[in-house]
């Protein structure tokens, strides 16, 4: 396995895992009013967190791979699999603004772009997946 | 499953005939990964054109001697 490939995995672990940890815990101080549970700390640390874990996680990928050459293969998965991904960002920033227009609590507006960011990590990790072990397709 | 590229090529014939020349030598010799060379020989990837031509000149024979393309389907 390549050294971006790697990367690749290490980062869609690091999604998953970054918001499950969020939501356990954020779950767990839930009370009656989800809406009105406090959040803000656990979206930080959380997030902060997931950025600290794709740092280390990276300087380990790349110790114990021996060869860290990139070449066009990998560029071009790159770039389509963050395009591919993308598109949860924009679904995540249209929601928000629907949500704002309704005067929905903040609460919601920060985590639906929370999950929007998580959902096109987890997309572009699974396309720069499939595009590792199956091919690009020639679209 | 839809194969990602219609693009066949005989790399690994023409490998074995350079003196069995590994995967990691052809990979060396033009500047590509060695997953990129298995991706290429497999045919999960079409290399870029100036890639097809150095992996061409590397066997020392024309491209349409290591890459192949089928003709269109009559219908």
């Amino acid at each position: 396995m390549s050294l971006e490939e790697r990367f690749t995995w290490v980062q869609g672990i690091i999604a998953v895992g970054g918001y499950l940890v969020y939501l356990v815990l954020l779950l767990g101080r839930a009370g009656d009013d989800l809406a009105a549970t406090p959040y803000v700390d656990l979206m930080i640390w959380t997030i902060g967190g997931a950025i600290a874990a794709g740092i280390l996680g990276g300087i380990v990928a790349g110790a114990t791979t021996r060869n860290h050459a990139k070449d066009a293969r990998d560029r071009e998965i790159y770039r389509r699999g963050e395009a591919t991904g993308y598109a949860f960002v924009t679904v995540a920033a249209i929601a928000a603004m629907v949500l704002a227009w309704v005067e929905a609590d903040h609460f919601w507006i920060a985590n639906v772009i929370y999950l929007g960011f998580v959902l096109s990590g987890i997309l572009s990790f699974v396309a720069k997946s499939v595009m590792y072990r199956r091919g690009l397709p020639t679209w | 499953m839809v194969k990602p590229t219609r693009v066949t090529n005989d790399i690994r014939k023409l490998r074995f005939e350079a003196g069995e020349m590994t995967q990691a030598e052809l990979a060396e010799r033009i500047g590509l990964t060695r997953q990129t060379v298995i991706a290429i020989e497999q045919e999960r990837y079409s290399p870029s054109l100036e890639v097809a031509f150095q992996i061409a000149r590397v066997f020392d024979v024309p491209l349409d001697s290591v890459f192949h393309y089928p003709a269109e389907e009559t219908k």
